[in-house]
């Protein structure tokens, strides 16, 4: 073999060195979650695949991985929406228009949309996992010539902790798509369903066999949910599911993400169910 | 190799010696094995005096210590705990720096300065396979690491064909020694039924063919070019260490739940040893550090490991939280799911990491428990009959 060969030539920039861009708005949406619209400080526009995440840096204490959560309204930034939960998303969390981060990405496959362009699309989503999720949803519903339906069930801790309240109420209202929610624990006012996201999936009919099905969501949550779409006919290669791992480089090179032969971030986030079935199984992997 | 009979000439320490005087004055920095703490590592040298002539290694499980020749070989060990990886991927980088300006603007630039160019005396066979391995995983994907593609680009190789293997070498089993197979500049068998070692060498590359040139050094006769197949051939007859690569990723993929991985995490102390040592461990974290006034920030790659905790922590906990799970991680990667990743084993078959075990944990019989037990197990019983 030649020593070289699998040396290849050029190197995109923006992968292994972060772009400098400008949070444009900032608002709270949860008590603990905060949405950043943010722009490449160089005016270019931003391209994304609903799915992917960027791995957004704080100088002087880290980079993480974030999924995009949007577009902006005029298509020329993306929104991402972080909880705080340790260093770098507590100061994300605490960001103002016109403060400026690094930003690598966006990384990782996405959603496959397409696949559910004559069928109906599933999304079962639980807490911060509707972030990564929405912007395919978004996508779907924006798609006029789309054969199948919309069902958006979604399940979070408590009624103050459903993200993107507008969003599901307009996509309910404007009957783009069906949307069912459900807490773990009800609070005075809430009148809805109080249970696990899989306890719903009888409330919104749709063609079980044919079906394409996006989740996402705390770990076992997803794993719950794939043994219910399973048990109703769905087909393991047509359930997606966006996992999470600890990520330092977010371009297959630092090996925290690995599980099993898979790089979570190059390979993934998003693997059809037939193909990381028996890696989700083992504890420990 | 021994088609090259033609262009192999027959060096002796002394065009060595003008060998590396040659690249230092080309710009490069010669590094080399030389003998440091009781063992053999790699640094910079400046001449053949800086190698260790006349040691040799004694290695096993957990054991590595140097002793006397009664020869004056200067390559006549085998590999230490130090590997070429440590200058073309190196433990600790700079990714890039940061600058805030006063109204919050930033401006954030590449990594390290200036990249040396570094010429390698003394690589062996496992070890130029472990390059290549490497080569795979930082410039044959998706993304690249450009500071290693600018590193191994510019490195110049001598590399040296093993007439000694250590009792814990086993290239054979991983098809990469002890003769080195590709991808050097030069290489040299060591001979040595005189006093005075000679080194048969050859070149694989024009730039290797132009220094070989430049020593002004004599063809090797046809007795020297047969006497340094025979070093190669006598030094395989001498390795006993084996490893079944047969069918090994499926047997390893079907073998997560044994128990065997009880069995060694109650030995390995998860201390990283193995993984730091091995020359194709390519794992790292980064960290963010930052000037008093919180104004200028540098981002730092740092060598880590799949052994240590915090390595799968996510919010909410640690992915791989036993030694067991962190074990099966180590073995599973090397020997099986790199071959899924990277079209080839993660292992070259160095023996470092069993050598440099404190408690002596060796890969090969690890692997081989593994096996028994997967053949025996009730599965495979079942779909026999
Ligand atoms: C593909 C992907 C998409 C994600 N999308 C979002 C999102 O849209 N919104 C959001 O709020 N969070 C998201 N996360 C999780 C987010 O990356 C973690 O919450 C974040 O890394 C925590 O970092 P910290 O410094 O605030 O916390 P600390 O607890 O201080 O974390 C220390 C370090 O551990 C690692 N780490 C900790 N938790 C995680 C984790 N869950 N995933 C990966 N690395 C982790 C990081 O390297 C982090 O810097 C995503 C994670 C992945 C892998
Ligand atoms: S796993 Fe052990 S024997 Fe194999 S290449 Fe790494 S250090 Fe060498
Ligand atoms: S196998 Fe040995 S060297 Fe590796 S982590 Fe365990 S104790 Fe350390
Ligand atoms: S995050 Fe570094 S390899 Fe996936």
């Amino acid at each position: 073999m030649n020593p070289t060969e699998a040396i290849a030539t050029t190197e995109a920039s923006g992968d292994t060195v972060p772009s400098p861009w400008v949070v444009r708005a900032a608002w709270r949406e949860l008590s603990d979650t905060t949405s950043l619209e943010i722009a490449p400080a160089d005016g270019s526009t931003p391209r994304f695949q609903p799915g992917q995440f960027s791995m957004l840096y704080m100088p002087g204490i880290g980079d993480i991985p974030v999924s995009v959560s949007a577009y902006s309204d005029d298509g020329k930034a993306l929104v991402h929406t972080v909880r705080e939960v340790g260093a770098v998303s507590a100061a994300l969390c605490a960001m103002k228009a016109g403060d400026w981060l690094g930003v690598r990405g966006p990384f990782g496959n996405g959603w496959p949309v397409d696949a559910a362009a004559d069928r109906d699309l599933i999304v079962i989503a639980g807490g911060l996992g509707l972030a990564p999720v929405r912007p395919a949803i978004q996508q779907a519903i924006d798609d006029s010539g789309r054969g199948g339906k919309t069902v958006v069930f979604y399940g979070s801790r408590s009624p103050s902790a459903l993200l993107f309240r507008d969003d599901l109420l307009q996509w309910a209202v404007s009957g783009v798509a069906e949307v069912r929610t459900t807490v773990d624990r009800a609070e005075p006012g809430w009148r809805g369903n109080v249970g696990l996201v899989t306890s719903i999936l009888d409330r919104a009919a749709f063609d079980a066999e044919s079906a394409v099905a996006f989740v996402c969501g705390p770990e076992v949550m997803m794993r719950f949910a794939v043994f219910d779409l399973l048990s109703r006919g769905l087909s393991a290669d047509r359930i997606f599911l966006s996992l999470e791992r600890n990520m330092h480089c977010g371009i297959g090179l630092c090996g925290h993400c690995q599980l099993g032969p898979k790089f979570i971030c190059t390979d993934g986030p998003v693997f059809p169910y037939s193909e990381i079935s028996d890696l989700l199984t083992v504890r420990g992997l | 190799m021994q088609e090259a009979t033609a262009s192999q000439v027959s060096l002796t320490a002394r065009h060595i010696d003008g060998l590396i005087e040659a690249l230092r004055e080309d710009g490069y920095t010669v590094v080399g094995p030389t003998v440091a703490d009781s063992a053999i590592v790699y640094d910079e040298i400046a001449s053949t005096a800086d190698l260790p002539e006349g040691w040799t290694d004694m290695q096993q499980p957990g054991k590595y210590r140097l002793s006397r020749r009664d020869d004056r070989a200067l390559f006549g060990y085998a590999v230490g705990p130090h590997s070429w990886k440590k200058y073309l991927f190196p433990s600790s980088l700079k990714l890039w720096s940061t600058e805030r300006a006063e109204d919050g603007a930033l401006k954030i630039e590449a990594g390290p300065e200036e990249v040396p160019k570094y010429a390698f005396i003394g690589v062996r066979g496992c070890e130029m396979a472990a390059i290549r391995v490497q080569d795979r995983v930082f410039a044959g994907g998706r993304h690249h690491d450009s500071d290693y593609m600018t590193r191994r680009e510019s490195a110049f190789i001598v590399a040296v064909n093993c007439g000694q293997a250590a009792e814990t070498c086993f290239c054979t089993s991983m098809g990469t020694g002890p003769a080195v197979e590709s991808g050097y500049d030069i290489a040299l068998t060591e001979l040595l039924d005189e006093a005075e070692p000679r080194y048969v060498a050859e070149a694989e590359t024009s730039i290797g063919a132009a220094y070989l040139q430049r020593l002004g050094a004599a063809d090797a006769t046809a007795q020297d070019a047969e006497a340094a197949q025979q070093v190669v051939e006598k030094t395989v007859a001498s390795i006993t260490k084996e490893l079944d690569t047969d069918g090994i990723k499926e047997m390893l993929y079907g073998s997560r739940e044994d128990n065997r991985w009880d069995d060694v995490a109650s030995r390995c102390l998860s201390c990283t040893n193995c993984t730091m040592v091995c020359p194709t461990c390519f794992c790292h974290s980064v960290t963010e550090t930052s000037d008093l006034q919180m104004s200028s920030f540098e981002h730092t790659r740092q060598w880590d490991s799949c052994f240590s905790m915090e390595f799968t922590y996510v919010a909410g906990g640690v992915v791989r939280d036993t030694t067991r799970s962190r074990y099966r991680q180590w073995l599973t990667h090397k020997l099986g799911s790199w071959i899924d990743q990277f079209g080839t084993s993660g292992c070259v078959g160095c023996g470092r990491c069993i050598a440099w075990c404190p408690v002596g944990i060796d890969i090969t019989e690890e692997a081989a428990a593994l096996r028994k037990s997967h053949e025996s197990s009730p599965k495979e019983v079942e779909d026999a009959t």
